[in-house]
């Protein structure tokens, strides 16, 4: 096993050892499903659409908290110090770290299967919509985790980090409903570029090569200035 | 082993390092010497690649620190400033975990770990959180850490600093001990430290290099004066006159107060070529005056430290 899979373990258990796992993956549940069940029954629809459609909205401000502390806790103690000059490179410390907040948001998806397991005992369930919406969540997720990561990379502040994450993930989960104020040569490119329409493409269960090459975008572009982030020192 | 040129960095217009060069040798144990903020750790983190040198380069071996950096920090151990280890890990798994990014053959990690806490006594500690350690501890810690793929460069920064008098020669006898097969590089502004475990130092003040050699060398070359201090009894101070400023190479006499028990300490300051002492005991066997001490001590390195990284 390489380096970077001695960052991702190292990252992933310490999440664990500290409270922080928990309590976000309990406030994600709760407000998760606070907004899943409670029009769940006025719908009268046998979907997971009301959890998956909110879905951007929570995980915008839950994964900066995943996130926050990733480089910024490290940079506080000055323990990248030691981390940095390990023979491993800057790539795989921040891919190992990415992994590893990407894991948890994960693990924290799982519970949420119970949703599914719910609703497809009281009526007929359209597996596949569920499917994608699962799919599109990770790449949500790793699309929010590497921004995330990004803004922990750039202070030693976690609540700084924290804030930046979570303001550019509203930003771009808003930029679609802010669109009808902008003049309309704008609009096809700031529209592309917020993350409800390629989520919900995906969510409705239409794989398009589009929305899968936006989320990697975003990804690679926050974990480029991870990179980039930890290199000024 | 270690070859640096030129080497130059800039932190935001503010020069940090100014073109200093130095060499370190195989098997040699180099001090950096310097008060707060001179450019030790700066020096040193560019040494292992935390930082990127503004100008100059750093060769360790043949390998050059911007191109192969990744194969200098194979062949390196970096114990930096206060240790700053993950708290929320024990110590077994923080080593473990370093074991591991540092490939050691998964079946030699554990014979390894085992060898590190006997050398560097972290049995009793192996399960704790780092967190919760002492700081003496917290640096033994951060020297098996950094010893653990057994380089052949290990480098410290302040390995002491902040430490009790015991654990100061605890964590000095760890050095001495890997310091006979390693190259070893520590800074620290603490000069007994220096004396006590290098074999030769760099004084850098302000980003440069101001001095370079062993202790006995600066002494010699830097440090113009010997100290030889008399307590004698069965005396008038009045007495003393002119019994041994007349001695040729004494240059200045100081009358210390004695301990109030009628003896009397003098001072006296001479040029380092001349041993005087064989002089000044047969000054004394002249009178009746009794000799209770005398001892010579060159000017300290303090003297010499000082002089050369004053401010002015």
């Amino acid at each position: 096993m390489g380096p970077l899979t001695q960052v991702f373990k190292r990252e992933f258990k310490s999440y664990f050892v500290s409270p922080i796992a928990y309590i976000v993956i309990a406030i994600f549940l709760l407000v998760a499903g606070w907004f899943f069940f409670s029009p769940f029954f006025l719908y009268n629809q046998a979907s997971l659409r009301n959890f998956f459609t909110l879905l951007p909205m929570t995980f915008a401000f839950v994964v900066p908290a995943v996130t926050m502390r990733l480089l910024a806790e490290e940079r506080n103690l000055g323990s990248h110090e030691i981390l940095l000059t390990l023979p491993l490179t800057d790539k795989s410390v921040v891919i190992g770290k990415f992994l590893a907040a990407l894991a948890l948001v994960a693990v924290m998806l799982v519970p949420t299967l119970v949703y599914a397991a719910t609703v497809a005992l009281l009526g007929e369930l359209d597996w596949g919509p569920v499917l994608g919406g699962y799919l599109g969540a990770l790449l949500l997720a790793s699309a929010f985790t590497a921004l995330g990561l990004m803004a922990s990379a750039m202070t030693r502040n976690q609540i700084i980090a924290f804030i930046t994450a979570a303001a550019i993930c509203f930003a771009l989960t808003l930029l679609d409903r802010m669109l009808l104020f902008l003049p309309g040569g704008l609009i096809s490119l700031l529209g592309f570029l917020g993350v409800e329409s390629h989520f919900q493409n995906i969510a409705r269960g239409v794989l398009d090569s589009r929305d899968v090459l936006y989320f990697g975008s975003v990804t690679f572009v926050g974990l480029y200035g991870a990179v980039l982030g930890i290199a000024e020192r | 082993m270690i070859h640096a040129e030129n080497l130059t960095k800039y932190y935001q217009g503010l020069c940090a390092v100014d073109q200093i060069n130095f060499q370190v040798a195989k098997g040699e144990v180099l001090g950096f010497l310097g008060p707060n903020g001179a450019g030790k750790t700066t020096t040193l983190r560019m040494l292992t690649g935390f930082i990127k040198p503004s100008s100059g380069t750093i060769r360790v071996r043949d390998l050059d620190i911007r191109e192969q950096s990744l194969e200098v920090r194979k062949l390196l151990g970096y114990l930096p400033e206060s240790a700053p280890l993950y708290h929320d890990m024990l110590v077994y798994d923080y080593l473990d975990y370093v074991a591991r990014v540092r490939r050691l053959e998964p079946a030699s990690v554990l014979p390894r770990l085992r060898r590190l806490a006997d050398l560097c006594g972290l049995g009793e500690i192996m399960h704790k959180p780092i967190g919760e350690l002492s700081k003496g501890y917290k640096q033994r810690v951060g020297l098996a850490h950094a010893m653990m793929s057994d380089p052949e460069i290990l480098v410290l920064d302040e390995p002491t600093s902040g430490l009790d008098p015991n654990q100061i020669a605890e964590i000095r006898d760890i050095i001495r001990e890997i310091g006979r097969q390693k190259t070893v590089i520590l800074s620290t502004h603490i000069l007994s430290e220096v004396e006590a475990t290098c074999d030769r130092m760099l004084i850098i003040h302000r980003g440069r290099i101001v001095a370079d050699g062993d202790a006995r060398t600066l002494r010699r070359s830097l440090g113009g004066e010997v100290v030889i201090r008399l307590v004698l009894g069965n005396l008038d101070p009045q007495a003393l006159g002119t019994r041994f400023t007349a001695l040729d190479g004494v240059l200045r006499q100081e009358i210390l107060a004695g301990d109030g028990d009628g003896t009397v300490c003098v001072q006296l300051t001479c040029r380092p070529d001349l041993d005087l002492r064989a002089e000044i005991y047969r000054r004394i066997k002249e009178t009746d005056w009794v000799l209770l001490e005398l001892h010579r001590e060159s000017q300290s390195l303090e003297h010499i430290f000082r002089e050369l990284t004053q401010e002015n």
